[in-house]
């Protein structure tokens, strides 16, 4: 009776009942397992990745269970927040059986070993649908992984499936994505942010151990700010782009989504590789970002741009922001006010720079190779316009003309060029800043997450929401964000932290301090899953 | 009195590199392939994949710029050229519009009136197309990615040749310098060399260029000397009858000996070029620029000053020797190994170009050794075979690059030097030639020839005819 009870009390997993007993294969032997069993009643959701990989390592819990607990969750919760574009179940299960046996063979050692992991639907993964959340996408099946995706496989993670996002990445709410909006895990009428809403609510929802994601203006760090989790765009070159199907190519990173800065170190370290496959990919030497979670900030000097902290920020995420920043401060670092120049020039510099580069990666997209094709078309140039036309939404078409515009001959210099120009004028403020401070702290968005449909509307307001998190991309800096707060509401706030190139190490040791400070900050229904599982076994015992 | 038209022309060449693999992925360049045998997620346009530049083109690319004497850009970019077509797998072609390799150069070219100079603008790196073929049977069309980044060098003119004798002079030059570097064959039927021909006309004295045409399919010397006349008549015609002549591109029908227009400006497209944000600016330094410069070899003109000095050849054979590098290559190889340089050259000259016009075949197509070229002039040399014997061996030599010492072993065609056997036949021969006979000794000299022929008949062709003739001439 005791044994029905406790199986049934565990929220992750398919109860132990005669009708399941054929899909449930036991690893552990026979009864005598359950003194191990009842320490595992604990939910092995609350692990973080690192955490997981650890008590994998120790044989406390299978790679299979803790891919069965992760879909049990997703079953529970993906309804009512749609993070995932593609499930591939049986593909997780098949990957965690040859993941367990490595890891038993003592070949896969490392911090990620049999961690369940979810993928921005933007990244190439092999006989997988990769769609960018987009119509015309919608069928094509890569011929290859992304080199990001590789190393995670090479590291022993289990890829779970494929996170919703912006169609193209092109949107800070996933709600542009063709299939329909991502919900907060916080608060269901709100969005996740975006571009890689998907991934950032997965995370904050247990719906995967971590996840990556990419950031091309924000779309790893605002969705983090906005979820309570923590997201990392690194340096420019750190991750190769080889498989990411591209937006703005000279800004696209791919970084972690995950529960904490341990996590974001480790994940960080197995994606960061030299990728000759990638002409912008760098050869770094110092990618052993967890070295960097030293809980110690002092001497270190952290600027806080007054510009960052203007008109149009909320005022509680200002109070969050600056609390944390004394924080830091009580931890022994040296925090000073500053001026950094040209922030207004971000956004327009930005949406031209982005929107060019877009405008010529997604000509690619015409129903001659792959993908979405119109259903009846008369000639050529017929076809290449109704395919495009229906097979693109209205964000992406908005910037495919903006981009062509501003590439167009006669506007290229007015436009394009000086872009470039500011472009290189923003990098050299921040070269400037950089000479006085190891850090620059601020909020990530001048808002929390705002509610569903209240962006879409007003495109010009959904590009100002970027302010805080563009320039790092258009300088290619390395930035953090995570949680330092909610707000009245109960919605997550996001500190965002950014340092020089090649500087991630300071980041994740300021980060690493605060967080050690701050303490856990907790997942969203966390009192509402203990009465969950509470129901749960009323129901069955009764 | 009639009016006087000067052309005005410039050349856009575009020219297939020999590199192993394509510009930007590690795909074969190889030709005639399945379709698509040689593709990669890179050259199709796969979404995710991204373009790493094939060094060898760069180098080949300053090769032919420090040849045409052009200023190499130390830091040259790759743009996009952005146009939507099914060849074209990503709907760009990653070219060079702002920063080109190479810029400001010139060649040197021969003319009626002596030496010209002719201005290089630019030479550009850029990626081939693939291959539309239409199947009317399913009525559908279908594409071949096998040329799809496959590396081109275009070379821009300026605006400085006058007729089409200069425009294939001018061609000519760019042909050898390529081909001595070995950065391209350079064949206009099969495409690794294609020219696109800019002309206008004006009035002689006038300062200003009229309007210009663009030609394109021009696919052989001969083709591009007759569009050139073509386009010229037409552009005066129109001029004559106070018509103006409309910027637009044409093409031109070798067939119909005509041409017609593709597109005006009006309908030109707006490429929106802008630098390729997934390749890195390439830094080209002085070192290997002067590595480049060093690996230079001797050039045709240089070559044909040697030889004339060196070897003390008719300026006939050295322009057909030089006329190819390959040729060039196994004169001067031959030579090493015989020591024989009008010999070798005679048999290049003579035997090697009729086989070559009879099989329908370029200097580039020779495919046997110099050292058995060389071993058939010793056999020659030693008198071990007569010269019928020797080109019949050479054609064998030619076909198959036999080894003659082997080939003339094994058929026996080894010259009968023996007296007493030769001294036999040539006896059967005055005795069964009576009339000859009679004729020679009447005083008909010409009968001797008939009477050498009937010996060498006898004997196969093993005989040495001076020794025939001495011994006929012993024996009447």
């Amino acid at each position: 009776m005791r044994r029905e009870k406790r199986t049934a009390c565990l929220p992750y997993r398919v109860p132990l009942t005669k009708a399941c007993r054929g899909y449930w294969l036991p690893t552990h032997g026979n009864g005598d397992q359950w003194t191990d069993m009842e320490e595992k009643t604990v939910d092995i959701l609350k692990y973080t990745a690192v955490e997981l990989a650890e008590k994998i390592k120790a044989k406390e819990v299978t790679v299979k269970e803790a891919v069965e607990a992760v879909f049990a969750r997703i079953e529970a919760k993906e309804e009512s927040l749609h993070c995932y574009v593609t499930l591939d179940k049986e593909g997780a299960f098949q990957r965690a059986e040859e993941v367990q046996k490595k890891i038993d063979a003592g070949e896969l050692t490392g911090r990620l070993a049999g961690v369940p992991v979810a993928i921005k639907d933007n990244m190439c993964t092999e006989g997988m649908l990769t769609t960018c959340s987009s119509k015309i996408l919608g069928n094509f099946l890569p011929t290859f992984s992304a080199e990001a995706v590789r190393n995670l496989e090479k590291a022993g993670a289990v890829i779970l499936g494929k996170t919703n996002m912006d169609e193209f990445a092109m949107g800070s709410t996933t709600e542009t994505s063709a299939y329909g909006v991502t919900r907060n895990p916080w608060n269901t009428e709100h969005v996740p942010g975006g571009s890689s809403g998907g991934s950032a609510a997965a995370v904050a929802g247990e719906e995967c151990y971590f996840a990556l994601g990419s950031d091309t203006g924000g779309s790893i760090r605002q969705p983090a700010g906005y979820c309570g989790v923590v997201g990392m765009k690194p340096t420019y070159g750190t991750v190769s782009r080889y498989g990411l199907i591209a937006y703005g190519s000279s800004l696209d990173q791919i970084g972690p989504l995950c529960k904490d800065v341990t996590d974001c170190a480790a994940i960080l370290e197995a994606i960061s590789t030299h990728d000759p496959k990638d002409s912008t990919s760098i050869s770094r030497e110092d990618t052993d970002f967890t070295k960097a979670l030293v809980e110690d900030v002092r001497g270190m000097r952290i600027g806080i741009p007054r510009d960052y902290f203007g008109e149009g920020l909320d005022s509680e995420v200002r109070e969050a922001v600056l609390a944390a920043a004394e924080t830091l401060k009580e931890k022994g670092a040296v925090v000073e006010e500053f001026d950094l120049s040209l922030v207004e020039y971000a956004i327009p510099t930005y949406y031209t720079i982005a929107a060019a580069e877009a405008s010529s990666n997604l000509e690619r997209f015409d129903g001659i190779k792959y993908g979405y094709r119109t259903e009846s078309f008369e000639g050529l140039h017929n076809m290449y316009k109704k395919t495009r036309s229906e097979g693109f939404g209205p964000e992406v078409k908005r910037r495919i003309m903006l981009g062509s515009f501003v590439l167009s001959s006669g506007y290229y210099d007015a436009y394009y060029l000086k872009a470039l120009k500011v472009k290189a004028l923003i990098k050299k403020a921040f070269d400037d800043a950089f000479a006085k401070y190891n850090v620059i702290l601020g909020p990530v968005a001048p808002t929390t997450a705002p509610r569903l449909g209240e962006s879409l509307s007003d495109p010009m307001k959904m590009y100002l929401g970027d302010i805080y998190t563009i320039s790092i991309n258009l300088a290619g800096l390395p930035g953090i964000c995570l949680p330092c707060g909610k707000d009245s509401r109960g919605l997550p706030i996001g500190l965002q932290l950014i340092g020089d190139c090649f500087q991630e190490k300071k980041l994740i040791q300021t980060a690493y301090t605060y967080e050690c400070a701050r303490g856990k900050f907790g997942v969203p229904d966390a009192e509402n899953r203990g009465k969950a599982v509470q129901k749960t076994e009323e129901s069955e015992g009764r | 009195m009639a009016k006087q038209y000067e052309t005005v022309i410039g050349l856009e060449v575009h020219v297939e590199l020999a590199t192993k693999t394509k510009i930007f992925c590690g795909c074969s360049t190889a030709f005639g392939a399945e379709p698509n045998a040689h593709t990669c997620p890179v050259c199709t346009g796969m979404p995710g994949s991204l373009p790493v530049l094939n060094k060898q083109v760069v180098e080949y690319a300053m090769a032919v710029g420090i040849a045409a004497n052009c200023e190499i850009t130390r830091v040259c970019k790759f743009d996009r050229k952005n146009y939507f077509y099914p060849d074209n797998p990503q709907n760009y072609q990653i070219s060079q519009l702002y920063l080109p390799i190479c810029r400001n150069g010139y060649v040197e070219i021969e003319t009626a009136d002596g030496k010209k100079r002719v201005g290089i603008h630019e030479i550009h790196m850029e990626e081939d197309a693939g291959k539309l073929i239409h199947d009317e049977w399913e009525d559908c069309t279908l594409v071949d990615y096998n040329r799809s980044g496959v590396p081109l060098i275009e070379i821009v003119s300026e605006p400085d040749m006058r007729s089409a004798e200069e425009v294939i002079a001018y061609l000519e030059k760019l042909r050898l310098i390529i081909q001595y570097l070995g950065a391209s064959d350079c064949k206009l039927q099969e495409g690794s060399m294609r020219a696109d021909v800019n002309l206008s006309v004006r009035e002689v004295g006038a300062e200003k260029f009229g309007t210009r045409t663009e030609m394109k399919n021009l696919n052989s010397f001969r083709a591009i000397a007759r569009a050139i006349e073509g386009e010229k008549e037409r552009q005066i015609e129109l001029l004559e009858s106070g018509q103006a002549v409309v910027q637009e591109t044409r093409r031109w029908d070798d067939a119909k000996e005509e041409s017609y227009a593709m597109r005006s400006k009006e309908d030109a497209q707006d490429y929106r070029y802008f630098p390729d944000p997934d390749l890195v600016p390439v830094h080209i330094s002085e070192e290997w620029i002067e590595r480049v410069k060093k690996a230079q070899p001797e050039f045709r003109d240089e070559k044909m000053a040697r030889y004339k000095q060196e070897f003390d050849l008719p300026d006939y054979d050295i322009d057909i020797l030089t006329g190819t590098k390959h040729m060039a290559d196994l004169f001067e190889q031959t030579v090493a190994l015989c020591g024989q340089p009008k010999k070798v050259s005679n048999w290049l000259m003579v035997e090697t170009m009729r086989l070559l016009k009879e099989q329908e075949m370029e200097p580039e197509d020779i495919r046997f050794s110099p050292e058995n070229l060389a071993k058939l002039i010793g056999l020659v040399e030693s008198r071990a075979i007569n010269g019928t014997v020797a080109k019949e061996v050479f054609e064998k030599i030619f076909d198959e690059d036999i080894d003659p010492e082997q080939y003339v072993e094994e058929n026996g065609l080894k010259t009968v030097n023996d007296e007493g056997a030769l001294r036999k036949t040539v006896e059967d021969i005055i005795a069964s030639n009576p009339q000859s006979v009679e004729d020679y000794r009447n005083g008909k000299e010409k009968a001797i020839g008939f009477l050498v022929g009937q010996t060498m008949k006898a004997m196969k062709g093993k005989a040495d005819p001076g020794m025939v003739n001495k011994l006929l001439k012993e024996l009447l």
